[in-house]
């Protein structure tokens, strides 16, 4: 076909269109973005795909039966227990009322974050045959890891409202500010995930540094202890700590019943878009490459 | 970026696949398995921590439609990369090309990318991954399964699977999803004689009924009956490109084998 025709061609057209479900043109681009409008569409339009990886990884893992679904409550809980009696040891059995409730709010919602980061690094590299195999916007695969991890955070809610009850502890109006920073730790949670997803597949190690760095991280956000606790000359620390924010919001809202400090809820919302915006234009520039690396 | 012009019925479809100077040149690690730590360690004692890897250089042909087109060539000539970038798996490094249809492909052996999940959610997740509707995926799933003979095996783990089994569902997967291009790699040999045979009987119905296919394959008695035109791929360069009988014959002149041998690599 010669040139003249081609260019004539009203099907000649941008790699715009590589999503397109009937004509796809495909045109050097091995670093750098895809037009993001048509790469969303096609996400959205895959949406489908994550669910089902999601429920069908959360049945594979036995929670599936009705017995197995006790398992999403009593896991979070023992946790939480384990947790209680460390802390409790520690500090010699002083705690402030409601303690328990605040470590188990703090505990649920820090695993909604690292149960969808554990999974999601090796997202991409487990997923081998299938990306070798079909042309699909690869962020599915991280995305999948979250809505999991929210599948299982979900029930644990319900135990976390148990307790609080149990605790004595008001409900009051203001707790409804708790869907804020939970916004902020599943958008901070994507952009993790696919951070860390896709450093995998350069660097077959993360996988093996990331749970260290999750307990680590446990530790140094305001679970296990108060924000109110922190010495004045560290208050820096929850800060660069991007759960901190977040988790401290979190907690004022959902525990203690009152309207979060703005500060915490600003500063949790900026880091959740540095990492989702981070995140997601490094995974989403380098997914081309991924088929030659696994 | 200029919006996409309106999309007209296309008139004369007469390309299926056109691949116009395609070069694809990718990195791979030299480490097996490349770590932070193995690359911090290489990169101070100043080894170079990646390859370049050219795997096909200017290539350049069109697919009309309802052709079938055999590729041919040794280990290491870029047949698979050149089928993954019509696929739209790998970007082209240079050139461009353009594909009109729905793609199915059968590479790699697709489906069971997840060895512990069942048979029947790995075609799920593979047909709603490749773009499917779970509609039609329903519609589908009895006549893969069918022509799979795999009924009692689907609600079991696929490492329970035989390499065989493997292959059966991966290619009845591939061939009953009605694409209008078929893009298939070293997988028309599967299974034990009866599956072979029906698989070839499949594929012959697909290619005549004007369906557009790519056929990557060492087989070449089954591409010279399959194939109305065939592409020599030698070390990423297009050698020859036309008839089946003739490409496959320089083919076998310059692997040094006669038609004799023909039976040896049949099962390849």
């Amino acid at each position: 076909m010669s040139a003249s025709a081609s260019s004539a061609d009203p099907l000649h057209r941008r790699w715009e269109d590589e999503f397109e479900p009937e004509v796809h043109v495909y045109e050097p681009h091995k670093v750098g973005l895809p037009p993001l409008h048509a790469y969303v569409h096609e996400l959205w339009r895959r949406r489908e795909f994550a669910f089902e990886l999601a429920r069908t990884r959360l049945a594979a893992q036995h929670y599936g039966t009705a017995f197995g679904m006790v398992w999403l409550i009593l896991n979070p809980l023992l946790l939480g227990v384990v947790y209680f009696l460390l802390v409790d040891i520690l500090r010699r059995g002083h705690h402030p009322p409601g303690f328990f409730a605040h470590l188990l709010g703090g505990i649920f919602v820090y695993y909604l974050f690292s149960d969808a980061v554990r999974p999601a690094v090796k997202s991409v590299t487990s997923g081998g045959k299938l990306i070798l195999n079909a042309a699909f916007p690869r962020t599915l695969l991280p995305l999948a890891a979250v809505l999991t991890s929210i599948m299982r955070f979900l029930p644990t809610m319900v135990v976390y409202f148990v307790i609080h009850a149990a605790s004595g502890l008001p409900f009051d109006v203001e707790m409804l500010w708790a869907v804020v920073p939970l916004l902020e730790i599943l958008v901070f949670t994507m952009g993790i995930c696919m951070l860390v997803a896709a450093l995998q597949v350069y660097y077959r190690d993360v996988a093996n540094f990331l749970p260290y760095l999750l307990r680590i991280w446990l530790y140094a956000s305001p679970i296990l202890w108060y924000t109110a606790q922190v010495p004045h000359g560290y208050k820096w620390l929850l800060y660069v700590n991007p759960l901190g924010g977040m988790l401290t919001a979190w907690n004022e809202a959902l525990n203690e019943g009152i309207t979060p400090g703005g500060t915490w809820l600003a500063l949790g919302a900026a880091w959740a878009v540095v990492a989702f915006v981070g995140g997601g234009l490094f995974f989403v520039s380098r997914e081309r490459d991924f088929a030659v690396r696994i | 970026m200029p919006a996409p012009a309106a999309p007209e019925p296309r008139a004369a479809a007469s390309a299926s696949i056109k691949v116009e100077n395609v070069s694809i040149t990718y990195q791979t690690a030299l480490a097996h398995r490349q770590t932070l730590v193995g690359t911090l360690s290489r990169i101070r004692r100043r080894r170079k921590v990646t390859k370049e890897i050219r795997a096909v250089r200017d290539v350049s042909f069109e697919v009309p439609r309802g052709t079938v087109l055999g590729i041919v060539g040794a280990n290491g000539a870029g047949k698979s990369t050149l089928v993954r970038a019509m696929a739209g798996i790998l970007p082209p490094t240079r050139g461009r090309i353009e594909v009109h249809g729905r793609v199915s492909t059968l590479l790699a052996l697709g489906v069971g990318f997840d060895r512990k999940l069942t048979g029947r959610q790995n075609v799920m997740l593979g047909g709603l991954a490749a773009g499917l509707s779970r509609e039609t995926l329903a519609e589908k799933y009895a006549e893969i399964v069918e022509f799979a003979e795999l009924e009692e095996f689907m609600d079991m783990p696929m490492r329970t699977y035989s390499q065989g089994m493997y292959g059966r569902l991966a290619f009845s997967v591939a061939v009953n999803m009605e694409p209008d291009i078929l893009l298939i790699d070293e997988a028309l040999s599967v299974g034990d004689a009866h599956f072979k045979r029906k698989s070839f009987d499949k594929m012959r119905e697909l290619c005549e009924q004007a369906h557009t296919i790519v056929l990557v394959s060492h087989a070449l008695r089954s591409l010279r009956e399959l194939a109305d035109e065939t592409i020599w791929l030698h070390r990423g360069e297009l050698v020859e490109y036309g008839r089946p009988n003739k490409v496959i014959r320089a083919y076998q002149r310059f692997l040094n084998v006669d038609e004799d041998d023909e039976e040896t690599q049949e099962d390849v």
